[in-house]
């Protein structure tokens, strides 16, 4: 499993699309061979398929696919945006953080999201994301939790 | 009582919801069984209730299941709003 480690953490990259956004993120689990470039299509087509309804929260969308899309390891990766960009839900958008979900059949999955719910139901540690200005200051939120 | 969470995959955004529908029930003693689900095999299992978000309950529209619509999948407060509007205890 890995979650949100320095190499799967990207600050304030320019997209003009949520398809750049999810690109984007999905990138980071390719370098790091947790996904194979193939789930970044999947991801994609299923924004295009099934619309914006991993845009789960104000600001916060989860882009995923299924596990046989191609995840090597359960896995996510954050990318905060420059801009926020409109990915076309009504409640939720604008959308300024991605966290891409190499979703994985595997036991390790259950832990993987219980670590994302445990960050993200917490309203002052997605007030942090905004001003964080390092991936230190991200891993000292992560560490709280 | 049995309630489906449910999103386009099953594998993520419903888990999540399945995470926090099931404290918001606990917090109000409520007992369920409750299943995270995707949209196309959701619409051939029965329920009492569909918790998902606003894009894809347009699509459970036909279900005979109560759908509930939630927005934030992280605010437990709002879940458990929409879990008083709409299961009668």
């Amino acid at each position: 499993m890995k979650f949100l480690e320095q190499n799967l953490v990207a600050l304030d990259l320019p997209a003009a699309t949520p398809e750049e956004g999810i690109r984007a993120a999905g990138a980071l689990l390719v370098d790091e061979n947790l996904i194979e470039p193939r789930y970044v299509d999947a991801m994609v087509e299923s924004y295009q398929k099934n619309g914006p309804y991993f845009v789960l929260a104000p600001q916060i969308a989860m882009p995923h696919a299924r596990p046989e899309d191609g995840v090597k390891e359960a896995s996510v990766s954050f990318v905060r945006l420059k801009d926020s960009i409109e990915f076309g839900s009504e409640t939720n958008d604008p959308v300024r953080f991605i966290f891409a979900l190499g979703a994985s059949s595997s036991e390790e999955h259950l832990l993987v999201m219980k670590k994302i719910v445990a960050l993200l139901s917490k309203p002052e540690n997605v007030e942090k994301l905004k001003e964080l200005s390092s991936y230190e200051e991200l891993q000292q939120i992560i560490g709280r939790n | 009582m049995k309630i489906l969470c449910v999103c386009g995959l099953g594998q993520g955004t419903s888990l999540i919801l399945k995470m926090n529908v099931e404290e918001a029930l606990n917090e109000k003693n409520i007992m369920a069984d409750v299943e995270h689900i995707d949209l196309s095999s959701a619409t051939s299992m029965s329920a009492d209730y569909i918790i998902t978000s606003n894009e894809l309950a347009e699509s459970l529209q036909d279900q005979p299941a109560k759908v509930i619509v939630v927005n934030n999948y992280f605010d437990v407060e709002e879940i458990k709003s929409a879990i008083d509007a709409n299961i009668a205890q």
